[in-house]
């Protein structure tokens, strides 16, 4: 049973910035939770929060049914109390002491040796932290925070500090290693991908406001909103009219385009929400296919990232399809030539437009 | 040379030095880590000896352990003894005006210490009390002892508060810079050349050795 965190925080900073985030993470079903938002959301503020280093004005906080925080009652429970093991950005080793008794600060005698052989980090007992390489500090931390056996570890933008190909090869390995701890996990990250590779739930936090929670992929195929939308990078979040609803389909005008969904029971303003994956380009003519959401327009520009390559379409509305290099090496794809977009009506998700629908899932 | 009277200026700088670790330390760390607004005039005041001539600050202790101070009066009452031209009055008044010497290296010491690792140490669960003596003290141990070593040498050679507040009686409160100035009064140059030879050297070793401490050229602990 890893339990519930209750979290309701409001707090205002000296900075001006204003902080109201409603979240509640079941971790029974979902041992690592991110927390993703663009920098300057908040997300680290509310992570010292939850470790008790900076206090909120007004709220309450609860995990497993033991009251942290609570504004109303004074209860303010001091970090050493919580139990929540905490990993910064730059790991905060401690300078004089070495690896093996970095480790062992806070452990149970005999669980410090335990750790340090568990992380592979045996050959490196005697080394002072300065002088090993950025993953292996990285590791020494997590071995440091998991050691003192914490009830609940939270780890701020655990990979930013490494170089791209050590955070990759890391990203996996931080996954395998919070699962085989089994301590329940929150992550803040701002990066799309580590979120998808390191969560299975996710809270989306944008301006102070936890604005979407709910699982990985779930948060991620359905936005809550547009503000959702954008911030988990849906290349295409287009405004949209609801202009016919019939058989569980809707139809939607967005500028001259007409495209089909899924009726998800939305009205009033929306936003339709297309994943650049999920447009498909074709040289053949509109005409000859029966597929529906099928657009013709031309290519206005291509942009290679790795094995991926960004394509730019003016569909009458503007399009960014994500197609593999190969195909658009195959399809000799050049700006200016005729194309057609084809968007599958299960692709095409319907969200509310409006910023103040953000209850939280 | 004047043996007795730097045996007695060794006497007071090591038991002033003593006290104002035990006092000195805990006000630096306030000092470094209190969010109070009314912290600067605490600072003002531990400051007030760096600016204020010896005879002001001599006076007012004098002033205040007095027979007639409550402070002198509970003196007398428990012990039977006075303060004024005494050694323990010397103290006091040593204590007072060596103050900023240790807490403002020792303050800067702590603050140059990573908040981030305190706050590591607190949330592996390790309590304020052993987080300073695991933590932040190993961290701040240079700034400690260059706070010590200062303390002991500005009391070494302390002149006007020593004249104000404990006179000049051999053995009791006569210190080695009292006992120069009384060789000069009394025209004997040759051992006023001693023992401010002495003076120079020793104050010379403990500068040269707080800034080697501060280069790190005799490292506590490794640097990375």
């Amino acid at each position: 049973m890893a339990g519930e965190l209750n979290c309701g925080c409001r707090a205002r900073l000296n900075s001006g910035f204003s902080l109201d985030a409603q979240l509640r993470i079941p971790f029974d079903q979902s041992p690592v939770t991110v927390l993703f938002g663009p920098s300057g959301a908040g997300k680290t503020t509310l992570l010292r929060m939850l470790a008790g280093l900076d206090r909120p004005d007004e709220g309450a906080i609860t995990f497993r049914g033991e009251r942290w925080f609570d504004a109303s009652r004074s209860i303010c429970l001091p970090p050493q109390k919580r139990r929540a093991g905490f990993l910064f950005q730059d790991y905060a080793l401690f300078p004089h002491l070495t690896v093996a008794r970095n480790i062992a600060f806070a452990a149970r005698p005999g669980k410090g040796r335990e750790y340090l052989k568990a992380f592979g980090l045996a050959e490196l007992a005697t080394r002072l932290p300065g002088s090993i390489s950025g993953g292996q500090q990285q590791r020494v931390a997590l071995a440091r925070a998991l050691a003192a056996e914490p009830a609940l570890l939270l780890l701020d933008e655990p990979l930013s500090a490494l170089d791209a190909a050590t955070r990759l090869r890391t990203r996996h390995q931080l996954r395998d290693m919070l699962l085989t701890a089994g301590v329940p996990s929150i992550i803040v990250t701002h990066d799309r991908m580590e979120a998808v590779a390191l969560g299975d739930w996710m809270a989306v936090m944008v301006g102070g406001c936890i604005l979407q929670a709910g699982p990985v992929q779930e948060v991620f195929r359905h936005p809550a909103n547009a503000q959702v939308a954008e911030c988990v990078g849906v290349e295409n979040v287009l405004p949209a009219r609801i202009a016919a609803r019939e058989n569980g389909l809707l139809t939607l005008e967005i500028g001259a385009a007409r495209l089909q969904s899924i009726d998800s029971g939305e009205a009033g303003p929306v936003v339709a929400c297309i994943r650049g994956e999920d447009v498909a380009i074709s040289r053949e003519p509109v005409a000859t296919s029966s597929a529906r959401n099928r657009l013709a327009g031309h290519v206005r520009s291509v942009i290679l990232e790795g094995p991926l390559a960004r394509v730019e379409l003016d569909c009458g509305i503007p399009l960014v399809a994500v197609v593999t290099a190969q195909s658009v090496a195959e399809m000799r794809l050049q700006p200016n030539d005729a194309v057609s977009a084809i968007v599958k009506t299960t692709s095409v998700h319907v969200a509310p437009w409006s910023e103040s629908d953000t209850a939280a899932k | 040379m004047d043996y007795q009277a730097i045996w007695l200026s060794v006497r007071l700088a090591a038991s002033t030095t003593a006290i104002l670790l035990t006092v000195g330390v805990p006000l630096a760390y306030w000092i470094s880590f209190s969010r109070r607004r009314w912290k600067f005039l605490v600072e003002a005041v531990v400051a007030l000896p760096l600016v204020l001539p010896p005879t002001v600050l001599g006076f007012y202790v004098l002033l205040a352990i007095g027979p007639h101070s409550p402070v002198g009066a509970l003196y007398a009452k428990l012990t039977g003894g006075m303060l004024p031209f005494s050694f323990q009055g010397l103290l006091l008044a040593s204590v007072l005006y060596s103050l900023p010497f240790t807490v403002q290296p020792v303050a800067t010491a702590f603050a140059g210490v990573d908040r981030r690792l305190v706050e590591a140490s607190w949330c592996l669960g390790v309590s304020r009390a052993a987080t300073f003596r695991r933590v932040i003290a190993p961290l701040a141990a240079p700034g400690i002892a260059t706070g010590a070593i200062l303390s002991f040498a500005h009391t070494m050679g302390e002149f006007g508060v020593v004249l104000m507040v404990g006179g000049n009686i051999a053995g009791v409160t006569r210190t080695v810079s009292i006992s120069i100035y009384d060789q000069v009064q009394a025209l004997d140059y040759g051992a006023a050349t001693e023992t401010s030879l002495f003076l120079l050297a020793f104050s010379f070793a403990v500068l040269a050795a707080t800034y080697a401490l501060q280069r790190r050229v005799w490292a506590i602990w490794p640097a990375n």
